[in-house]
C-alpha cells in the first residue's frame, strides 16, 4: 500500500510577477483540496518580473508530488522547489506581536521578550509590540507564553525559506 | 518584418488570420461590436454563427478534434462569456485545443459591476489551460500568438483571451512573432532514453503484457496511432483503448480487445486485471477506467507515457514514469525494441492469448435483437454497417447511447470519434457534429444521441441549416435518461425519480420545424430503410429510432467494483448488489 502518513513540506515557487498568478496558486490549492499551512509572496528579481511564493503545506507523499507537478503546470510557473526534500535549508518567520499587560505581567513580558531575542518595537504605557523572527514553532511558544499574560494580538508573516549552499535560484 | 499600425480589432483578425484559423464559432453582442465590424471588412475568415454560445465551444470542439487543428470561439461579455464555461470545462478535461476568444467592457470600467460584466479571467481560471486579459493594445498581437501556443501545445486545452473593449478601439502595433517559444511554459516533449530503455526492457521480459492507450495518442497526430499501431503489432501484445482513445489502434485488428473501464469489455479489463506488465499510453488512470483503485491491476509492473507530469502517480503508482509526446515516446522504443532484437517470450505469450481468447468467448457485447422492438445496440450496429464504407464521423452525446456507440461502432482510424469524455456533457454531440461537419463537408456526420440529450442543444440544428451541414442526429429515443435509469435500477431500487422523459417534442415535427428532415423508425423492420435514407439525404436529419426503454448497458463495473469484478447482464444484477462505498462515488 501506499504511504500514507501526512508530511510537511515548504516549497518555494518561482513565477512570472503577471496579474492574476497569485490567484492561480491559491485556487489550484483550494480547487483541488489541497492545504495551505502558510504563503508568503513577493517580486525577488531586480527587475520586479519574477515572484517567490512560499508555500509550506501537508499530505501524503503522492498529495504533495501532485501538488508541485501541478504547480508547475500553471503557465507562468518557472520552477518549483520543494526544499524540505531537496535538502538543508532555512526557515524563518516574522511576527508583531502586540501584549496589553500592566504591573508585574507587563515586566514578565520583557523577560520572556529577553529570552525569545524578540525585540520592542513600540511601547505605551499598558502595552507593547514585540517583533520576533524564527521557526514557526519559536513563534507559536512565544505567543502562547505572551498569551498568558494579557490581551494579545498577533501578526505574522507566513515563512520564508531558502536552501543552504551556494547554489542560486 | 516591420510591424504595422492598425486597430485592436483589426489586430485580432490579423493574427488570427497569420496563425492560420479559418473558421470561427461566435455570436455578437455590445463588447465584441468592433472585431464583428473587422470580421464583416474582411473575407479570410468564416464566421460561423452559432445559435447559444455552449455551442460554438462545443462546435470549436468538434472542428479541433476532427482536424487536429486549434478550435476558434468569439464571444461577448457577460452572458456570453458565461454559457461558454461549460464548453470550456468540457475541453479542459478532454485536452482539446480551443481558443476563445471574450469581449470585456472597457478597461476603465472593469470592476464596477458595468452592463453585461463579468470576472471571465476569474471565472474561467479554474476551467482553462491558462487565461489572459489584455489591457494593453500593444501586447495583443503577443498575446494572441501565445493563446494559440499554449492552447495547442502540450497536454491542449482551451485558452480564453480576454478583450476589452476600449482595447479593440485602439490603435496599436502588430508584428507576428518570429517564435513561439515561451519564459516559463516549456512542455517536454522527448522522453528520457534510459527510462524508454528500461521501459523496453521490461516489456521485453513481460508474461502478460496489455498496452492500455488513451486520448493522448489521438493529440499526438496521425504519427502517433501509426507508432502505436506499429508498437502493438511488433510485440504481439493485446492492446486496450479509452473511450478517449478509440480509433487510435485499429477496432478491426485481432490484438484489439476492445474498450475497457466501467463499460470495457469484458477481455480488456479482465486482460488488465490480471496483466504482469501494462504499457499506459497517453491515458491518464481514470476512475472511470480503474474501478477500485487497491484492486486495480495488482499483479503489474507499470509504465505510463504522458505530456502531462501531473498526470503522473496522480490516481495509481507507476513504475515507470516517461514524461513526453506519446509519437516521440513511442518513436524511441520501436527503435530500441528493433535494434536490441527484443523478442516477446513467445511461449508465455500464447498461453496469455488463450486466456484472453477464453474471455473473449463469453461474447460480453451479445444482445438478443428479436420481435420489433430495436434494441439500441442493434440500431448502432446497422448504423455501423450502412457507413463503414464511407468517411464517417461519429459524435455523441451523453449517456448509454455513447457507451453502446463506443462498444458497437468500431473505429479503424484516429480523429473520427468525437465524445464528452471527461465532463460527460449531454448536448456535446449535436453542436459538435456542426463542427465537424463544416471541416469535412463532404464527409458523413453522424450525432449517435439520446433523446434528453439532444433537448439540452436542439437550438443548433439551426446554425446547421444556416451553413448547410448536413448533419445526422441519430437518436436512440428510450425516453428515459437512461443512464440514470440504469442507475436508479441498480442503486435506488428502480425508484424512476424525474428520469422519464416527458413531454417530449415529436422529433420528426420538430426537425421539419427547423427545415431539416425527421425520420422515425419504431420496428425493426423499418430501420435500415431509415438508414438508408438519413444518409442519402442531401439535407441534416434527425432520425428518431425508438428503441427498447428497458435496456441497459452491459457488462458494467458497478462504482467501487473491481475489474474482474463485472456484471456481465441483468442476470448479474441481482447476484451482485453494489456496494455501500459504491453507492457515495459516481
Ligand atoms: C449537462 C448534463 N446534465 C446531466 C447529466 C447527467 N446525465 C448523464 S446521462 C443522463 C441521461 C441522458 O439521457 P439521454 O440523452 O436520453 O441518453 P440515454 O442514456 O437515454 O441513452 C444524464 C441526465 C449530464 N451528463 N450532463
Ligand atoms: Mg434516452
Amino acid at each position: 500500500m501506499e504511504n500514507q502518513e501526512i508530511e510537511t513540506h515548504t516549497i518555494a515557487v518561482l513565477v512570472d510577477n503577471e496579474p492574476g498568478v497569485l490567484a492561480r496558486v491559491v485556487g489550484l490549492f483550494s480547487g483541488r483540496g489541497y492545504n495551505i499551512e502558510s504563503l508568503t509572496v513577493s517580486t525577488v528579481s531586480e527587475d520586479k518580473t519574477v515572484s517567490r511564493i512560499s508555500i509550506v503545506t501537508s499530505g501524503t507523499p503522492m498529495i504533495i508530488e501532485q501538488i508541485k507537478a501541478q504547480l508547475d503546470r500553471l503557465v507562468p510557473v518557472s520552477a518549483v522547489h520543494d526544499l524540505t526534500e531537496e535538502g538543508a535549508y532555512i526557515e524563518r518567520e516574522v511576527a508583531l506581536i502586540k501584549v496589553a499587560a500592566k504591573g508585574p505581567e507587563r515586566r514578565e513580558s520583557l523577560r520572556i521578550a529577553d529570552i525569545f531575542r524578540a525585540r520592542v518595537a513600540d511601547t505605551t504605557v499598558d502595552s507593547f509590540v514585540f517583533v520576533v523572527t524564527g521557526t514557526q514553532e519559536k513563534i507559536d511558544a512565544f505567543t502562547e507564553l505572551m498569551r498568558a499574560l494579557g490581551g494579545v494580538e498577533v501578526s505574522r508573516s507566513g515563512v520564508v525559506a531558502i536552501a543552504r549552499g551556494s547554489e542560486v535560484l | 518584418m516591420a510591424s504595422e499600425r492598425m486597430t485592436g480589432a483589426e489586430i485580432v483578425i490579423k493574427a488570427l488570420v497569420d496563425l492560420g484559423v479559418e473558421v470561427v464559432f461566435g455570436y455578437p453582442g455590445g463588447a465584441v461590436l468592433p472585431i464583428y465590424d473587422a470580421l464583416f471588412k474582411q473575407n479570410r475568415l468564416r464566421h460561423i454563427l452559432v445559435r447559444q454560445e455552449g455551442g460554438a465551444v462545443h462546435a470549436a470542439e468538434g472542428y479541433a478534434r476532427s482536424t487536429g487543428k486549434i478550435g476558434v470561439v468569439l464571444v461577448t461579455s457577460g452572458p456570453g462569456a458565461t454559457n461558454a464555461v461549460t464548453g470550456l470545462t468540457d475541453a479542459l478535461m478532454d485536452s482539446v485545443p480551443v481558443v476563445c476568444l471574450t469581449g470585456q467592457v472597457p478597461t476603465h470600467l472593469i470592476g464596477n459591476d458595468a452592463f453585461q460584466e463579468c470576472d471571465t479571467t476569474g471565472i474561467t481560471r479554474p476551467c482553462t489551460k491558462h487565461n489572459y486579459l489584455v489591457k494593453d493594445v500593444q501586447d495583443l498581437g503577443k498575446t494572441l500568438h501565445e493563446a494559440f501556443y499554449v492552447a495547442g501545445s502540450g497536454r491542449p486545452g482551451p485558452v480564453v483571451v480576454d478583450l476589452p473593449k476600449d482595447v479593440q478601439f485602439a490603435e496599436g502595433d502588430y508584428e507576428a512573432p518570429q517564435s513561439a517559444a515561451h519564459k516559463t511554459y516549456k512542455p517536454r516533449v522527448k522522453g528520457d532514453p534510459s527510462a524508454i530503455e528500461q521501459a523496453v526492457s521490461l516489456l521485453a521480459s513481460a508474461k502478460r503484457p496489455i498496452v492500455y492507450a488513451g486520448g493522448g495518442v489521438v493529440n499526438s497526430g496521425d504519427k502517433g496511432s501509426q507508432l502505436l499501431t506499429q508498437f502493438v503489432r511488433m510485440t504481439g501484445y493485446p492492446c486496450t483503448l479509452t473511450l478517449m482513445g478509440l480509433g487510435a489502434y485499429p477496432a478491426s485488428d485481432n490484438q484489439f480487445l476492445g474498450m475497457l473501464g466501467m463499460h470495457g469489455t469484458y477481455e480488456a479489463n479482465m486482460a488488465m486485471h490480471d496483466s504482469d506488465v501494462i504499457l499506459c499510453v497517453g491515458a491518464r488512470f481514470d476512475d472511470r477506467v480503474t474501478g477500485r483503485l487497491d484492486a486495480f491491476a495488482p499483479d503489474a509492473k507499470k509504465i505510463h507515457i504522458d505530456i502531462d507530469p501531473s498526470s503522473i502517480n496522480k490516481n495509481v503508482r507507476v513504475d515507470i514514469p516517461i514524461i513526453g509526446d506519446v509519437a516521440h515516446v513511442l518513436e524511441d522504443m520501436v527503435k530500441i525494441w528493433k535494434s536490441k532484437q527484443h523478442r516477446a517470450d513467445g511461449k508465455a505469450l500464447d498461453a496469455w492469448w488463450d486466456r484472453i481468447t477464453e474471455w473473449r468467448a463469453v461474447n460480453c457485447l451479445k444482445f438478443k435483437q428479436a420481435g420489433d422492438i430495436i434494441k439500441p445496440q442493434h440500431a448502432i450496429r446497422r448504423l455501423y454497417e450502412a457507413t463503414k464504407d464511407r468517411e464517417t464521423y461519429i459524435t455523441t452525446e451523453v449517456g448509454q447511447h455513447q457507451m453502446w456507440a463506443a462498444q458497437h461502432f468500431p473505429f479503424d482510424r484516429p480523429n473520427h470519434w468525437m465524445t464528452s469524455g471527461g465532463l460527460g456533457t449531454m448536448g456535446y454531440g449535436l453542436p459538435a457534429a456542426v463542427g465537424v461537419q463544416l471541416a469535412h463537408p463532404d464527409a458523413l456526420v453522424v450525432d449517435i444521441a439520446g433523446e434528453a440529450s439532444t433537448m439540452m442543444n436542439i437550438q443548433e440544428l439551426s446554425t446547421a441549416m444556416q451553413y448547410r451541414a448536413k448533419i445526422k442526429v441519430f437518436i436512440l429515443n428510450n425516453e428515459y435518461m437512461g443512464m440514470v435509469r440504469q442507475w436508479q435500477e441498480l442503486l435506488h431500487g428502480g425508484r424512476y425519480s424525474e428520469t422519464y422523459s416527458e413531454a417530449l417534442p415529436d422529433f420528426v415535427k420538430l426537425a421539419e420545424a427547423f427545415g431539416a428532415v425527421g425520420l422515425r423508425a419504431e420496428k425493426a423492420d423499418q430501420l435500415d430503410d431509415v438508414i438508408a435514407e438519413m444518409i442519402a439525404c442531401d439535407n441534416a436529419v434527425v432520425a428518431d429510432i425508438c428503441v427498447d426503454p428497458a435496456e441497459n448497458v452491459f457488462p458494467m463495473i458497478p462504482s467501487g467494483a473491481a475489474h474482474n469484478d463485472m456484471l456481465l447482464g441483468p442476470e448479474d444484477e441481482k447476484a451482485k448488489p453494489v456496494s455501500e462505498d459504491g453507492m457515495v462515488l459516481v
